[in-house]
């Protein structure tokens, strides 16, 4: 198996979608001779043309509106909008029309659309370019919402997504895109949108969390292990909406201890939706409040000050401790 | 009659003043500047010029972040500001920092907000620019606000809002040109067409032979200027901000120029645009035009140049010097993050500061 940087591993999903399905289209700006400007879409125009793989005007609402008419006629449209900071020029045609075509035409219309898009901090870069505001997509019916964590589960996702009956959102973590490189599979893997995934296993504490966060609750937990002889399971999130709350509740029936790590701004996050769903399936096996370790609620600093706003694998690893020693 | 031909004011004017080498063409059309803001303005293209050099070096240096060039677009921000009073507004998109430095935002400040400290985005007490708005083609609209607002109070200001080419293809820009026209607000629209939208060229942008065109859609006149002729630019800006203050309604201006560096420090253009064309604009480069003109008019000479650069050299590391200072004073302030999210600090973000403070804490020691 070649490894590769979750670039390559989402560069390679396109490929071969791309190359089985000719109603996959990919457009958005610069995703064309430019080959995308994290070089996700490298080589699509040269292997696909320019029909195909489309450099459109600069306009989110019109890549994403488009999207959608072309997804009703039966294409598969993966569209790019260059960073999640600027989909919000697109919000009233995710909001308005992608998530509700179903519904509204009483199933005779479907927008089967992936919108790809980069959000997270750390990597030093403006305004607009940092942020996880995934929030707004979960908390929208219709829209599901997928973040993958490395390079094989964002291939595996992204080939669900594109298949997928139903539009998704799917942001990929910046901050991993080229920090490691993981073994992916030269054949077809795909991993079902809704599904959670265990990554470590352990009894004495749950911590949950999705994409760039993983890599400093994976580093909490080891630290757990080695220095305090405890043993986490740790459990990436993956899709976030529609939410797999069995798989953490039953992890959390097992440990009664429960730590939440992401870096989307704290209130009305994805880890208040978890917590939601704790105090609902496994209220009574917990034996400590839930702590969240989580962005603050304010704008995401430019880079001087992100390191400080951005959860670390010792900030996780002081709120594990924390609810490790609340006694049962 | 069922099908007749609807008669359209189909004509747009294309003004430039000076050559491609800098030479008067049409001494009818020079505009009556006066020789010390002449002066003036060359000195602040050429410190934009050696400014922007030694950002993009800093930014190689790592010593600040990724920002955007302005190489090559000084006279078409200039050339209008220089039109304009102080007490008008600028509404600027990311790209504008001659237009800024002109009209006094600090090297210092620039520097710093590029340095990761959102305190370097603080405005001037005075200064009637808004910050710097990275969403492209969202800002026009603030800008047809601010002219309604002013217009509302009486008072005779005008607003001048620059965006690019790959803005006109934004909603928000044509909602802000519509409103603009209905409303016949004192707004001037500037379109910095540079050719490129990163890897997107001009001619993939829009189908429409001018951007200046787009204008007429909206009821309101349109003008292509050559952006790289101060002269042409000022003579636009000018005419349009008369207009504007005499309650005669917005104009666009479509100032065609080129964005002679990277889109941003992040980009690699020799990806998508060949060295032959970035050759051929680079000739027609607007600070050596300018340069040609004040000398035939006698007003600089080869070694006044000399001096100027000089003085800039030393202006520009002097604001090196003291946004390096500010930028270590800053470092230890990450509990500002809180600042300014509202008028008051609800209790909630006041025990997530609290919450930081002991986070800083916890690592201090750890450190130690």
């Amino acid at each position: 198996m070649p490894k590769m940087h979750m670039v390559d591993a989402l560069n390679t999903a396109l490929h071969q979608e791309m190359g089985q399905d000719d109603r996959v289209i990919v457009l958005g700006e610069d995703v064309g001779v430019d080959g995308g400007v994290f070089r996700v879409t490298d080589g699509l125009i040269e292997a696909f043309g320019e029909e195909r793989v489309i450099d459109t005007p600069l306009a989110e609402a019109g890549i994403v509106g488009t999207s959608i008419g072309m997804a009703v006629h039966g294409l598969r449209p993966v569209c790019e909008i260059q960073f999640s900071g600027f989909s919000y020029l697109a919000f009233h045609q995710l909001e308005a029309h992608a998530a509700r075509m179903r519904w509204r035409s009483r199933g005779a219309y479907t927008v089967p659309m992936v919108l790809r898009t980069p959000y997270s901090g750390g990597v030093r870069a403006l305004e607009h370019h940092s942020e996880s505001r995934e929030a707004y997509w979960a908390h929208t019916p219709g829209l599901k919402m997928v973040i993958p964590s490395t390079p094989r589960n964002a291939r595996a996702l992204l080939v669900s997504a594109i298949r997928h009956p139903d539009p998704v959102v799917f942001y990929e973590p910046k901050a991993v895109y080229r920090a490691f490189r993981e073994e992916v599979p030269e054949e077809e893997e795909t991993w079902p949108i809704g599904k959670a995934r265990v990554v470590r296993e352990g009894d004495d504490i749950t911590m949950i969390s999705y994409g760039a966060m993983m890599r400093p609750t994976l580093e909490a937990a080891d630290r757990l292990a080695e220095d305090d002889g405890v043993e986490a399971e740790v459990i990436d999130i993956l899709t976030i909406a529609p939410l797999d709350y069995e798989t953490f509740a039953e992890s959390a029936r097992k440990t009664g201890r429960v730590v939440i790590v992401h870096e989307a701004p704290r209130s009305f996050g994805p880890g208040a939706e978890i917590v939601a769903r704790l105090v609902e399936k496994s209220f009574w096996y917990l034996e400590a409040p839930i702590r969240r370790v989580t962005g603050y609620d304010v704008v995401i600093p430019l880079f001087a000050y992100e390191k400080a706003y951005l959860p670390s694998a010792a900030r996780v690893l002081r709120a594990a401790r924390e609810t490790l020693e609340t006694p049962a | 009659m069922p099908r007749e031909v609807i008669d359209l004011p189909y004509q747009m004017d294309y003004l430039s003043i000076l050559d491609e080498d800098g030479q008067l063409m049409d001494e009818d059309l020079e505009p009556a500047i006066p020789e010390d803001r002449l002066l003036q303005l060359h000195r602040t293209m050429v410190l934009v010029r050696r400014f922007d050099e030694r950002m993009l070096q800093l930014q190689r240096q790592g010593r600040i972040g990724t920002f955007a060039p302005v190489r090559g677009q000084e006279a078409a921000q200039m050339g209008i500001v220089a039109a304009l009073r102080d007490s008008d507004w600028m509404v600027p998109s990311f790209r504008e920092q001659a237009a800024a430095i002109w009209r006094g935002q600090s090297l210092e400040s620039i520097l710093v907000a590029n340095g990761g400290f959102y305190q370097g985005n603080a405005m001037a007490e005075g200064t009637r620019n808004l910050p710097v708005a990275v969403p492209v083609g969202t800002q026009p609209l603030h800008a047809v606000g601010l002219s309604y607002a002013i217009r509302y109070r009486g008072d005779d200001d005008v607003v001048v809002t620059f965006f690019g080419d790959g803005a006109t293809s934004q909603g928000d820009f044509h909602e802000a040109m519509n409103f603009a026209g209905v409303w016949k607000t004192p707004t001037i629209f500037v379109c910095q067409n540079n050719q490129w939208a990163i890897s997107v060229p001009r001619t993939r942008q829009t189908a429409s032979k001018t951007l200046a065109q787009k204008a007429l859609a909206y009821g309101i006149p349109g003008l292509q200027v050559d952006g790289n002729d101060i002269l042409a630019v000022y003579v636009a800006g000018e005419e349009a901000a008369e207009r504007a203050r005499s309650g005669e309604g917005p104009t666009m201006i479509e100032c065609v120029t080129y964005r002679l560096a990277v889109h941003t420090t992040a980009d690699d253009p020799s990806r998508y645009r060949d060295e032959e064309e970035v050759e051929e604009w680079r000739r027609r480069e607007p600070l050596s035009r300018f340069q040609t003109y004040l000398k035939q008019k006698d007003l600089l000479s080869d070694g006044d140049i000399e001096a100027v650069e000089d003085e800039v050299k030393k202006e520009i590391q002097d604001a090196v010097d003291r946004a390096e200072k500010r930028m270590d004073e800053l470092a230890g302030e990450e509990l500002s993050m809180f600042d300014h999210i509202y008028a008051e600090v609800p209790p909630y973000l006041r025990e997530q500061r609290d919450e930081l403070a002991r986070e800083l804490q916890a690592k201090e020691g750890n450190d130690a």
